[in-house]
């Protein structure tokens, strides 16, 4: 008899842990599809992409497409040489990189190396706070407030042009450089810094002969960053750039980006099924590689350079 | 020993000077935050009113007001954190506590981080094809959401994997040594420490959805909305979307009302970050007794 119940016992315990365990691999089970749907978003895009692409390629030559120069799908005569879009993201992007980077590297010295704890702790909040805001607010002012500007400065400038777009683009890209960055800074041990000190260096030498190149793969980790985002970049650009794409250096003049591109199409009426529509994923397909490209980049250089000082 | 003190004085100026310098660059962020803060108050300000607030978008600037808009955003949040958040903090937590550290972890880990830098008018195409074409639901607020859906993930993944990442291995040990499994662990021990900071993540994915305008516009939210969504099969318009239309226009009007949309979508943005960043001191400050 009591035996018997002590071979129960270890039964229910035994039913029981096997309940346990039957529980545990079935929640193994659901994380791991929980997991999946981030693979399968992967697959989702570049399939997407791909296939629409593809059947876009059976109405326009590739060649044209890669080398042609005139990018006029919603007119007629139909042209579709993507390079005015590119030529159009790349400059954005080139500009944007110009007030981003120096300013943003600027602000990362003077936040590491020269602020003290209290102007640090009330800074970091505001420029999160700048890099919360949302894109169309930065096209707002890219139009009203950064276009008047340029135009009373250099009256030649068409309303809708490059260059305000790329600088509000650089403004809203600071927060983003001035923190990686910093991140960055900060990981460089205080000994090398104190070393530099020892041997009657001033900050600026510190900062520029130390900590910067010590740090270098996290800083031009986030300019690369800094770039991609703003590549993938629309509505200030949708908003401020204007809508004629061309291939010029001339920042003053209209012209249209790849993102911008997007949502003209977009924004219209154009029916599922014809080749207009298709372009959209053929330039989607484009900025999603470069970006892409851009970021294995990004994580080759940080995880190749990084650490070495721990 | 004169070019010595020529030297000296020449290190001691480039000191001073980019000090200076290095300040202003910091100072320049967030002069551009007030400026851009003045002049949105100052042309915005006029035109917000309860009417506008209130009413249905219109040809007359007058009566136009972003009903519609507020309660399309309302309804995008919530269906957006209800799609993502469970399905963001299940991959945290397989990728943390579950997943073998092998292959396919480092395919899924890196696959996210490449998902986190894809524009986010690529995930609109994506929508477009898959949501609003191949599953048929239309320009609805559901296939918006589920765009969107798939736009924040990568965000509250990685926040979620950081949070439960500073959960002590002393107190999971502790749990795993007095024989509970790993859900037992997980569900008990790790995610209440880690609460507040994915909680701080939720929050700050939920402000992202409610600023995005580009994959919305690609998935064909409209700009005039003339009625209140009634479901999530409706067709929608949100707050970006509407400031973005107004801006566009060429009556100033129009721009003084785009103003005052952006006055209440920051005015939503801005105390949804101010509750992550308290939320985030509160929980620094708590651990550190630890």
């Amino acid at each position: 008899m009591a035996k018997n119940t002590a071979g129960n016992e270890i039964k229910n315990s035994l039913i029981k842990r096997k309940r346990v365990i039957t529980g545990e691999n079935f929640i193994h089970a659901v994380l791991f599809l929980a997991a999946s749907v981030s693979v399968l978003t992967t697959i989702a895009i570049v399939t997407t992409l791909a296939m629409e692409t593809s059947a876009f390629f059976k109405d326009v030559s590739i060649k044209e497409f890669m080398t042609g120069l005139q990018w006029t799908p919603l007119l007629k005569p139909q042209h579709f040489g993507v390079l005015p879009l590119v030529f159009g993201t790349l400059m954005v992007t080139a500009l944007a990189g110009l007030v981003a980077i120096p300013v943003g590297l600027a602000s990362a010295i003077y936040l590491s190396e020269y602020a003290p704890e209290r102007v640090r702790k009330t800074v970091k909040p505001l420029l999160e706070v700048l890099a919360g805001i949302p894109t169309v607010v930065y096209g707002y002012f890219a139009l009203t407030f950064v276009t008047p500007i340029i135009r009373a400065i250099l009256p030649q400038t068409e309303f809708f042009n490059a260059l305000s777009a790329s600088i509000v683009l650089g403004i809203m890209l600071i927060p983003m450089v001035s923190s990686l960055s910093e991140d960055a800074m900060m990981a460089v041990p205080r000994s090398l810094r104190e070393a530099g000190f020892a041997l009657g260096s001033t900050r600026y030498e510190v900062a520029t002969k130390i900590v910067v190149p010590v740090a270098m793969s996290g800083i031009v980790a986030s300019f690369i960053l800094a770039l991609s985002r703003a590549v993938g970049e629309t509505m200030i650009v949708a908003l401020a750039a204007g809508a004629s794409p061309k291939v010029t250096l001339n920042p003053l003049e209209s012209i249209q980006t790849m993102t911008g591109y997007i949502v003209q199409v977009s924004m219209g009426d154009t029916p599922h099924g014809t080749v207009e529509y298709k372009t959209i994923f053929a330039v989607g397909m484009g900025l999603f590689m470069i970006t892409l490209i851009m970021n294995i980049f990004n994580q080759f250089i940080v995880k190749r350079y990084r650490a070495v000082y721990k | 020993m004169k070019a010595a003190n020529r030297r000296y004085l020449w290190r001691k100026r480039t000191e001073k000077t980019a000090h200076v310098v290095f300040f202003l660059a910091n100072a320049m962020g967030i002069v551009v935050l007030a400026i851009l803060l003045g002049q949105i108050l100052l042309s915005g300000c006029q035109w917000l009113d309860w009417q506008f607030i209130t009413g249905f978008p219109s040809r007359f600037a007058a009566k136009a007001g972003i009903w519609p808009a507020i309660l399309g955003s309302l309804w995008m949040m919530a269906l957006t954190i209800l799609f993502s958040v469970p399905v963001g903090i299940a991959t945290a937590i397989y990728l943390e506590e579950f997943a073998p550290k092998n292959f396919l972890r480092t395919i899924i880990q890196t696959n996210i981080s490449n998902l986190a830098g894809v524009p986010s008018i690529v995930y609109g195409i994506l929508g477009l094809a898959v949501f609003v074409r191949g599953l048929d639901l239309g320009r609805s607020i559901l296939a918006g959401s589920l765009t969107m859906t798939l736009l924040v993930l990568p965000v509250i993944i990685i926040s979620t994997q950081e949070a439960i990442r500073t959960v002590p291995d002393s107190i999971k040990q502790a749990s795993y040594a007095l024989g509970a499994t790993r859900w037992q662990t997980v569900s008990r021990i790790v995610l209440p420490y880690a609460a507040p900071g994915i909680l701080t993540g939720t929050i700050l994915a939920s402000s992202r959805a409610i600023g995005e305008t580009a994959p919305l516009i690609t998935v064909g939210a409209m700009a005039y909305v003339s009625s209140v969504p009634e479901g999530p099969m409706s067709r929608f318009t949100v707050l970006p979307i509407q400031i973005f239309n107004w801006t566009s226009r060429p009556q100033a009007d129009f721009v003084g009302l785009a103003a005052a949309g952006i006055i209440v979508l920051l005015a939503v943005l801005l105390s949804l970050n101010a509750f992550a960043i308290y939320l985030r001191n509160k929980y620094q400050k708590g651990s550190e007794g630890l």
